[in-house]
C-alpha cells in the first residue's frame, strides 16, 4: 500500500543506500540554509548587457523561435498596435484579455471596434492579450505567472497570444525572474523565505507552440498558440 | 630531443602481432627516428581488453599484472593503438582501485603509456615525417584514440607532411566503425550495419586509401571494403608515416607469390 | 510493462530490416546531432554548465531523503498531496483511486516515461477510464497501439506516410475522411481532434522534469504546450515522478534546464517550461482544484546504494540515444522495455533484472559517444561494463563465451606458450590466405564473415620476425 507506509519504506531504503540514518540537526540546517538563500549558479554571460542591447537580444532570440515582435513608443500606441496586428492577420477584432490593471492602463477606448472581454480563456476565443512578469534576453523567453490578473488559459487556449511587455521588464537571465517572484511573494504573503511565494502556475514561454514529432519537421501550433506576438512598450505607463 | 634517448617499451598489441607485423616495424622505425631506444619486451601478449569487456575482471587483472611487470622498467610504454593504450592508461588504475600494491603500480604505468602517433607529436616533438604517399587518403578516428587518448590533430598534422598525400575527412568522423572488440561477433547484424555505413562514408570521400591508428577498426573496415569489392586500400597510419606504404595493404594478396 | 529485452537480437534484426524505420532513424539522428553540436557551440559556458548540472544532481542524490521531505512539506503547505509509492503497481492503484475521487471518465496525459513503467494506460482502460495521450508523438504511438521508441521523440520510428495512414484510419470514424499528406495538416488535425478531449478531461496527468524542494513545485518542459492544457483545464492535476527528479531550488532547476533542451533537441530553451505549485488559488479563474504528486521509487532507492548510482543523475534528454550508433541502427523498440539506447542499457537491467535484459549492456561497441554528450556526464559505457561484470560473476553469460574468454585469458598469461601456439595458427592462416589476401568464410567466425571478409594475416607474428631481425 502507498501512503505513510510507502513514505517510511522509501525514506528508509534511501538511507540504507546512503549508509546512514536520518540527517542530524546540523546537517539539515546546512541544507535548509541553501534553500532559504537560493543563489544563482553559473549564469551565462550572454545576457549581461546594457538595457538597450538586452531588448535587442530579447527581440532577436524571440524572433528566432518564431515569435513576432513589435516595438511601440509608448503606452498610448498599444491599442493601435494590437488592432493593426489583428487586421494584418485577418483576425477578428475580439480579445480575451487578462483582467490586469496594467493592461487597463492602455487607452483601449481609442479603438472602439475592438471587442474586449476580460477573464479566463474560453473555447471559442481566438485571440488573447496578456502582460508578462518579465522577459529574458538570454533566450527570448517570457515569464508569466497565474493569478486573478492572469488566468493561465489565456496563454494556451486561443490560437493567437499577444503579450504586452514594457521594455523595462526585459531582464537578462531567468534567475532575475525567480528573484522578482520572491520579492512579489514576500510583499503579498510574507513567507517568501519558506517557499510560499510561488503562484500556482509559472509559465516560461519561448516562442509559439511547436512540434517536430513527425519527421523532425517543425510545425507551429501543436496544441498551444500558433502565433505569439510580443508588443514591447518603450516607456512605462503613466 | 633528450640527451639520453628515451627508453620506450613497445606494446605491440595482439592484433599487430598476429595480423600485421608491418605496423610493429613501422612503429619501431618512427620511434627510433624520433630518438627513442626501443625495446620489445618478450613477456607481452595482450592488454586484457577482451576479458575486461566481457566482464571477466579476475582474468583481466591477471593479464594486466603481467603487462605492468613487463613494462614498468621503461620511460614510456607506446602502442600503435589507441584502444590498447587507452586500456592501460584509462582502465588499469580503475581495475586495481583499492589494491594496496597494484593500484600504485598501475597508476605509474598508466601515466607513461601513450598511443604511438600522439606520443611522437606531443612527447617527442615530431613535426614532420620523411615519407611519400601519392593520392587521396581518408583518416578514420578510432573511438578510443579520439575519446580516451585525445588523438585527433596529431595524425592529421603528420599526414599533412607526407609528400603527395591529400587528406580527406569523413562526414561522420566521430562515429564508430562497429568493431568494438567482441561486439562485432556477438552482434554481427548491428556491427555489420555500422561498418557498411562507414564503408559508404569512406567511398564518398573518393579516397584510394583509408588509414586508422587501430588494427581492430582496420580489420573490420578492410574486411568490409573487400567484401564490397571496393578498390579502397586500408592501412595503419604508422605504415604511411614510416614510408612503408608500398607493401600489400590489409587484406590484399601478397605480391608476386 | 511487459519486456521483450530477452529477444533483443531478433528485435534488432527486425529493426535493421524495417525500411521505413531505417529511413526515419537516418533522418533523425543526423539532425539531432548537428543541432546539439551547434547549440553547445553557441554557449561558451556549456561545458561548465554540464559540470554544475552534474554537481547539483550528485548533491541531491547524497541528500535525497532530506530534499524529498522538504519537497513534501512545501507541497502540503501549498495545498497539494504527495503519495509515496514503492512499486509501479502501488502507483497506478493510487492514481486510479485519485481518478475515482475525481469521478473521472477521461484523463488527459502528457508524456511520461514512468507511466510506461506502470503500464498506466492499459490499467486505466481496464478500470473504465479512458486515457488520452496529448503529446503528438505519444498520441501517434497510442493510436498505433505501440510503445514510444525514444524518450523525447516517441514516434521517431514512424514516417510521415505511416502517420498519414494511421490518422486516416483512426480519424475516419470521427468524420475526418480525407487522407492528409503534409506535416502541418497532420499536426492541425491532431490539434482539432485533441482539443475537445482536453476540454472534457476530468483529470490531467503530467510527468515532471523537476520537483523543486524549495517551493514544492513540479516543473515540466514541452514544446507543444500539451502538458499545460493537460494540467490547467481538468479538475485534478496529478504529477507522476521518480524520486531523483527533486532539486533543491529554482536556481538549481534553471541550471539543469540550460543543458536540457540543448542536449535534447539543440534548442536554446524548450518552448514551454511550466512550474506548478499546488491547486488553484483563491481568486484564480482557472487551474486545477486538486494537485497530487505520485512519487515512484521502483528500484531507484536501491540503485542509490549500488555502483549504478550515477545513472540516477539522468535528466532524460535523450542525447545518448541521439548519438548512439547502435540505437541508430536498430531503433528504440529493439531494447524491449521503457528506456532505449545507452541509458536504457544501464537502467533496464537494474529495473527489470539482468537476466531479462542481459543483451542491452552487451550490445555496445563502447564507442563512448553517449558519455561524451551526456549533459550530466554519466559514464554509461563504464556502467554497462559493470553490468557485464555482474553477468559474468553470476554465470549469466553464455557458456561458450565464458569458456572462450577463459581459455584465451589462460593462454594470454603464458607468453611463451602463447607465442608458440599463435605462431603456428597465424602461419597456417597466412599460408591459406596468402593468395587471395582474405577469407570470405572461416570456421567458427560466421559472426565476422557474415558482413565482411577476414583479411589474411601477413603470415608470421611480429614477435617471431623481431627476434629474427634483432638477432641477425
Amino acid at each position: 500500500m502507498s501512503g505513510a507506509g510507502g513514505r517510511e519504506a522509501i525514506l528508509g531504503s534511501i538511507r540504507r543506500s546512503l549508509g546512514r540514518g536520518p540527517l542530524d540537526e546540523a546537517a539539515r540546517a546546512t541544507l535548509d540554509a541553501r534553500i532559504a538563500d537560493p543563489r544563482p549558479n553559473l549564469v551565462p554571460a550572454r545576457s549581461d548587457l546594457p538595457q538597450a542591447e538586452r531588448v535587442a537580444l530579447f527581440t532577436e532570440m524571440a524572433e528566432k523561435v518564431f515569435a513576432t515582435v513589435d516595438r511601440v513608443a509608448g503606452p498610448e500606441a498599444v491599442p493601435g498596435a494590437v488592432a493593426d496586428y489583428l487586421a494584418q492577420h485577418n483576425l477578428p477584432p475580439a480579445l480575451a484579455m487578462a483582467p490586469d490593471a496594467a493592461l487597463d492602463a492602455y487607452p483601449w477606448a481609442d479603438k472602439p471596434l475592438l471587442a474586449i472581454r476580460r477573464g479566463r480563456a474560453e473555447e471559442a476565443d481566438r485571440v488573447a492579450v496578456t502582460g508578462a512578469v518579465m522577459g529574458f534576453a538570454e533566450t527570448g523567453t517570457l515569464m508569466m505567472a497565474s493569478g486573478p490578473e492572469h488566468p493561465s488559459t489565456l496563454n494556451f487556449l486561443p490560437e493567437t497570444h499577444i503579450v504586452v511587455l514594457p521594455a523595462e521588464r526585459i531582464g537578462g537571465a531567468y534567475e532575475e525572474g525567480w528573484a522578482r517572484l520572491r520579492e512579489q511573494g514576500a510583499g503579498e504573503a510574507g513567507d517568501a523565505d519558506d517557499g510560499g511565494f510561488m503562484p500556482r502556475t509559472v509559465n516560461l514561454v519561448t516562442g509559439p507552440s511547436r512540434t517536430a514529432d513527425i519527421e523532425q519537421t517543425i510545425a507551429l501550433g501543436a496544441h498551444g498558440p500558433r502565433r505569439l506576438h510580443i508588443v514591447i512598450v518603450e516607456e512605462e505607463a503613466p | 630531443m633528450p640527451a639520453t634517448p628515451r627508453r620506450v617499451g613497445l606494446f605491440v598489441t595482439c592484433l599487430v602481432d598476429l595480423f600485421r607485423p608491418t605496423v610493429g616495424f613501422a612503429a619501431v622505425k618512427l620511434l627510433e627516428r624520433a630518438g627513442c631506444a626501443v625495446t620489445v619486451p618478450a613477456a607481452q601478449t595482450c592488454c586484457g581488453q577482451p576479458a575486461y569487456n566481457a566482464g571477466d575482471r579476475a582474468d583481466t587483472r591477471a593479464i594486466a599484472e603481467g603487462v605492468i611487470a613487463a613494462f614498468e622498467p621503461f620511460d614510456a610504454t607506446v602502442a600503435p593503438s589507441g584502444s590498447c593504450a587507452g586500456m592501460i592508461r584509462r582502465h588499469y588504475p580503475a581495475l586495481f582501485a583499492g589494491d594496496p600494491v597494484w593500484e600504485e603500480r598501475a597508476k605509474r604505468l598508466a601515466e607513461k603509456t601513450f598511443e604511438l602517433v600522439s606520443f611522437l607529436v606531443d612527447e617527442c616533438g615530431v613535426a614532420s615525417v620523411d615519407a611519400r604517399h601519392e593520392g587521396r587518403v581518408a583518416y578514420h578516428d578510432s573511438c578510443s584514440s579520439l575519446r580516451e587518448m585525445g588523438v585527433r590533430a596529431q595524425p592529421r598534422q603528420l599526414l599533412a607532411t607526407v609528400e603527395g598525400l591529400e587528406l580527406a575527412e569523413l562526414s561522420a568522423r566521430d562515429v564508430c566503425c562497429g568493431f568494438g572488440g567482441t561486439f562485432c561477433v556477438k552482434y554481427p547484424d548491428i556491427s555489420g550495419r555500422m561498418v557498411a555505413d562507414k564503408a559508404k562514408d569512406i567511398a564518398a570521400t573518393g579516397a584510394g586509401t583509408v588509414l586508422a591508428g587501430d588494427m581492430g577498426c582496420l580489420l573490420n573496415i578492410a574486411g568490409r571494403l573487400s567484401r564490397e569489392g571496393s578498390a579502397v586500400r586500408a592501412r595503419h597510419v604508422a605504415e604511411v608515416l614510416a614510408g612503408m606504404g608500398g607493401r600489400p595493404a590489409i587484406g590484399e594478396p601478397a605480391k608476386g607469390r | 510493462m511487459d519486456a521483450t529485452s530477452r529477444t533483443f537480437v531478433a528485435n534488432a534484426r527486425a529493426g535493421l530490416r524495417d525500411a521505413a524505420l531505417q529511413t526515419s532513424l537516418a533522418r533523425f539522428q543526423g539532425g539531432f546531432q548537428v543541432k546539439r553540436a551547434e547549440a553547445a557551440e553557441r554557449l561558451p559556458e556549456f561545458e561548465a554548465l554540464r559540470d554544475e548540472a552534474r554537481a547539483i544532481k550528485d548533491h541531491v542524490l547524497a541528500h535525497l531523503d532530506h530534499y524529498l521531505e522538504r519537497f513534501e512539506e512545501r507541497v502540503r503547505a501549498s495545498g497539494g498531496t504527495v503519495h509515496w509509492c514503492e512499486t509501479p503497481e502501488q502507483a497506478r492503484e493510487r492514481i486510479l483511486a485519485l481518478c475515482r475521487e475525481a469521478d473521472a471518465k477521461t484523463v488527459t496525459k502528457s508524456k511520461s516515461m514512468i507511466a510506461e513503467e506502470m503500464a498506466l494506460n492499459p490499467f486505466l482502460e481496464e478500470h473504465g477510464i479512458e486515457p488520452v495521450e496529448t503529446d503528438l508523438g505519444e498520441y501517434v504511438v497510442q493510436l498505433a497501439d505501440e510503445r514510444p521508441s525514444h524518450i523525447i521523440a516517441p514516434a521517431v520510428h514512424k514516417t510521415r506516410d505511416q502517420v498519414a495512414d494511421l490518422f486516416h484510419e483512426k480519424h475516419t470514424p470521427l468524420g475526418r475522411t480525407r487522407r492528409l499528406e503534409r506535416v502541418e495538416e497532420l499536426v492541425e488535425e491532431a490539434r482539432e481532434v485533441l482539443r475537445p478531449r482536453y476540454l472534457a478531461a476530468d483529470v490531467g496527468i503530467t510527468g515532471a522534469n523537476f520537483l523543486i524542494a524549495e517551493t514544492g513545485s513540479s516543473a515540466v518542459v514541452t514544446n507543444e504546450g500539451n502538458a499545460d492544457l493537460t494540467q490547467i483545464l481538468p479538475r485534478m492535476h496529478i504529477v507522476i515522478a521518480t524520486l531523483e527528479k527533486v532539486v533543491p531550488t529554482l536556481e538549481d532547476a534553471t541550471t539543469i534546464m540550460r543543458v536540457l533542451a540543448r542536449s535534447a533537441t539543440g534548442q536554446e530553451f524548450s518552448t514551454y517550461t511550466t512550474v506548478s505549485t499546488g491547486p488553484r488559488r483563491p481568486g484564480d479563474a482557472d487551474g486545477p482544484e486538486a494537485y497530487h504528486v505520485v512519487l515512484l521509487d521502483n528500484g531507484r532507492s536501491r540503485m542509490l546504494g549500488s555502483e549504478f548510482r550515477e545513472v540516477l543523475r539522468c535528466i532524460k534528454c535523450g542525447a545518448c540515444m541521439n548519438h548512439c550508433p547502435v540505437y541508430g541502427a536498430v531503433g528504440g523498440h529493439a531494447y524491449g522495455w521503457v528506456y532505449p539506447g545507452p541509458v536504457g542499457a544501464v537502467l533496464t537491467p537494474n529495473l527489470i533484472g539482468l537476466e531479462e535484459a542481459r543483451h542491452l549492456p552487451n550490445a555496445s561497441s563502447f564507442c563512448g559517444r553517449c558519455e561524451e554528450v551526456c549533459p550530466v556526464r554519466i559514464p554509461l559505457p563504464g556502467l554497462m561494463r559493470k553490468l557485464r561484470e555482474q553477468e559474468f560473476a553470476q554465470g549469466l553469460a553464455p557458456a561458450a563465451v565464458r569458456r572462450g574468454i577463459g581459455a584465451w585469458a589462460w593462454l594470454a598469461r603464458r607468453p611463451a606458450l602463447y607465442r608458440c601456439l599463435t605462431g603456428i595458427g597465424i602461419g597456417m592462416m597466412g599460408a591459406l590466405g596468402r593468395r587471395r589476401g582474405r577469407f570470405v568464410r572461416l570456421p567458427l567466425a560466421g559472426g565476422w564473415t557474415g558482413a565482411r571478409d577476414m583479411p589474411a594475416p601477413e603470415g608470421a607474428t611480429f614477435h617471431a620476425l623481431w627476434r629474427k631481425e634483432r638477432k641477425a
